[in-house]
């Protein structure tokens, strides 16, 4: 049980995917323009990672382990994972056509989110069992939701401040990023 | 090798079947094209169209039961934004379902209200606020002016008042309202004339061509 609380913990603040991993950067940067939008993509994308980090290990202990073919690995897990967001979709657009429509071409690319197949990855590399898995998967997905929604929170008070002419829009976004990335690196004295 | 062909194949299937499921689970019902249709009508609930709303008029429309020609409050712009959605050919407004008419409010009579409460009922888009033998008054912002609550009032204490523009809410005029644009979209209505006018400016000949292409 321990053991389960510190991989969470190291997921969602020390290992923190977005800004001590730098994984899944693109939508960090492309959904968190509203606090609602950010919200939204938060909880598709930890749906998708848990449900595709948990689908990945079966698929890999199950059929390319036993098989002998764990070099198709890549392609397995694009695979997955591609599946879960199609179904994610669908099921976001049956329940919810407004999220849907807010979330747009986002959705979608919730597939190429470089978070979701790193985490099928390193589940693997780090020898994680079923279990593991899975809380690994949401720990990552809860400290990308976490830090997404910080940064959307963020980003509208900085719309409506006076920023210097130079620095409007991305740049200071991106500034910002960096400064919350270096105090997350602050949590890295919890280990 | 093959055992790699074979095993991923399967896998792509049963995905495949799995996917195949969720979409007849998850199936959405509803025209992506009536959402369409939908967000071009003014959205007064008027009912001019001799449909109850703009959202049934829109799946008429979507059917093929109701023509682009019957929406009163949105006039010229909205026919030509239907037309070139659904490839149509645009077509004056049909004069049974009334005329285009500048933007109006409702404003009832304080004085003379006697609180029936039947102005409320009639409104579409509750605007009207008020209760039983209290004097009602109109949200103005919310009024779409379609006129739905003038027959029920037993006192006639509702006018209807055009907005006039003031310093707050005048705006620059779009490009296609400016009068010489709106002759142009008058010849787009009327390809005939458009034909005949051999003085045509270079704007009305990209509309004209572009109603060519259309067609």
């Amino acid at each position: 049980m321990k053991e389960y609380f510190l991989i969470l913990l190291s997921t969602v603040l020390v290992n923190n995917f977005v800004l001590v991993q730098f994984l899944g950067l693109c939508p960090f940067m492309g959904v968190s323009r509203k606090l609602e939008t950010a919200t939204g993509m938060a909880l598709a994308t930890t749906f998708v990672l848990t449900l595709s980090s948990a689908c990945s290990y079966l698929v890999d202990a199950y059929i390319l382990e036993p098989l002998d073919i764990v070099y198709l690995r890549t392609i397995a897990f694009i695979l997955v994972i591609a599946v879960v967001v199609q179904l994610t979709e669908m099921f976001v657009h049956k329940t919810s056509p407004i999220l849907y429509r807010v979330l747009g071409i986002f959705l979608p690319l919730i597939t190429t989110n470089c978070a979701v197949l790193g985490v099928a990855l390193l589940n693997i590399r780090h020898d994680h069992s079923f279990m593991e898995s899975l809380i690994y998967g949401f720990g990552a997905s809860v400290g990308f939701s976490l830090v997404l929604i910080l940064f959307a929170a963020m980003r509208e008070r900085i719309t409506v401040s006076d920023v210097p002419e130079t620095f409007k829009g991305p740049a200071i976004a991106l500034i910002t990023a960096g400064l919350m990335s270096l105090a997350f690196m602050g949590f890295s004295g919890l280990d | 090798m093959i055992t790699a062909i074979v095993a991923l194949a399967i896998l792509a299937v049963i995905f495949g079947l799995a996917l195949g499921y969720a979409a007849v689970r998850f199936k959405v019902e509803g025209d992506p094209l009536v959402e369409k249709i939908d967000a071009i009508l003014p959205q007064t609930q008027c009912g001019q169209c001799t449909y109850p709303g703009c959202r049934p008029y829109a799946e008429a429309i979507a059917k093929g039961e109701a023509d682009i020609n019957q929406c009163p409050p949105g006039g010229e712009t909205t026919i030509i934004a239907l037309a070139d959605l659904l490839g149509r050919d645009p077509k004056p407004l049909n004069p049974e379902h009334g005329e285009e008419k500048a933007k109006r409010v409702a404003v009832i009579d304080e004085q003379v209200c006697i609180g029936c409460t039947l102005c409320i009922q009639a409104c579409p888009v509750d605007a009207i606020l008020g209760a039983a033998k209290q004097m009602h008054t109109v949200i103005e912002d919310e009024c779409t002016g379609c006129d739905l609550c003038l027959p029920p009032c037993p006192v006639d204490c509702i006018d209807m008042v055009e907005i006039k523009s003031t310093t707050d809410t005048w705006t620059w005029d779009f490009p296609g309202n400016l009068p010489e644009n709106l002759a142009s979209l008058a010849n787009r209505v009327n390809p005939a004339a458009s034909n005949d006018d051999k003085t045509s400016s270079p704007l009305e000949e990209t509309s004209s061509k572009k109603t060519g292409t259309e067609a």
